[in-house]
């Protein structure tokens, strides 16, 4: 397979692994080493991609194993570098804008979610997949996934609701 | 009408079980200007979503173009022509000595009488030189003899 059309494959939904992979491990650095080193796996296998139902799905799936493998070995080396002891504990005047924003609330309660919770919403809510799609990726069963969406929806609801009514009181 | 049409997905959002083009339509409204004042809580929940979307993968897919394939198929290349080097002179050396081992005497008795005979010269020709360096031992045997007279 020529190196363009590989790209011409990838292209419509690498934008989709960089976003699953970013709100996996936060950091846009990180998520775009996750989706580099996803995509040359990729171009290693691109012999037998034609025989794939969907390379997409593949891909994702790819992503996801990735960034938990990331996740994982980050949490087993358990070395955090806290180098904050001398900065101002108190949030910056941009944080505490951000914050006000509700957006941008929306977006941490989300990540405060446990993984797989993350994952689905990001593939419902934000990239629109299919359950039958999302099933496959994820490899549970559409029933399973539609109760941890149901659960995860309304976890964001409720946070939501807490800090809009901190809002007002 | 609409309003409460809205109110109903949205309770079946919660529950997981609106289709994307349900999702869409909750979409569409919330990025709307005239939002219910009670529905606004949810307003910033599907603003983020569609903000999220927008995100985009800007680095370059570092692609090699299989440059490990072509290394490959050199130290093949390269392997295959050592072994046609080392077989053609190998080929070629056998053939000159088989030169000698074709001449047998069936072919041609009187070039194997010659060489033979050379060979068996040279082999005299070598014992004598031998011989010759050994005559000077007669030496002890004359003096020896003059000392001990019998």
């Amino acid at each position: 397979m020529q190196q363009n059309e590989f790209i011409k494959i990838v292209s419509p939904f690498k934008d989709k692994l960089f976003r699953m992979a970013k709100r996996l491990l936060v950091s846009t650095e990180e998520a775009e080493d996750a989706t580099q080193e996803v995509l040359v796996k990729l171009w290693t296998k691109s012999d037998t991609l034609s025989e794939l139902k969907s390379v997409e799905a593949m891909a994702m799936t790819m992503t996801k194993n990735y960034c938990l493998d990331q996740l994982k070995s980050k949490r087993a080396s358990n070395m955090t570098i806290v180098h904050n002891n001398y900065t101002d504990r108190e949030p910056s005047l941009q944080q505490k804008m951000e914050d006000s924003d509700s957006l941008s609330w929306v977006e941490k309660i989300i990540n405060d979610l446990p993984e797989q919770q993350k994952l689905i919403i990001q593939m419902r809510d934000i990239e629109q997949y299919e359950f039958e799609e999302i099933a496959k990726i994820l490899g549970m069963s559409e029933a399973t996934i539609r109760v941890a969406l149901s659960r995860a929806r309304k976890t964001i609801r409720e946070i939501m609701t807490k800090t809009h009514n901190y809002g007002i009181g | 009408m609409v309003l409460d049409r809205i109110e109903k997905l949205i309770e079946k959002y919660f529950e997981g079980e609106t289709s994307i083009a349900e999702e869409n339509e909750l979409k569409v409204y919330f990025s709307s200007t005239d939002v219910a004042q009670h529905l606004k809580q949810y307003q910033a929940i599907f603003g983020y979503f569609s903000q999220a979307k927008e995100q985009q993968f800007t680095q370059e897919i570092p692609l090699e173009t299989k440059k490990r394939n072509i290394v490959m198929w050199l130290s093949v290349a390269a392997s295959v022509v050592v072994m046609l080097g080392v077989g053609t002179f190998m080929y070629f050396e056998s053939n000159k000595s088989q030169q000698f081992a074709s001449c047998s005497p069936e072919d041609n008795p009187e070039l194997a009488l010659q060489q033979t005979q050379k060979a068996l010269a040279l082999v005299s020709e070598h014992l004598n030189t031998g011989i010759e360096s050994v005559s000077y031992i007669n030496e002890y045997e004359n003096s020896k003899n003059k000392i001990f007279k019998k």
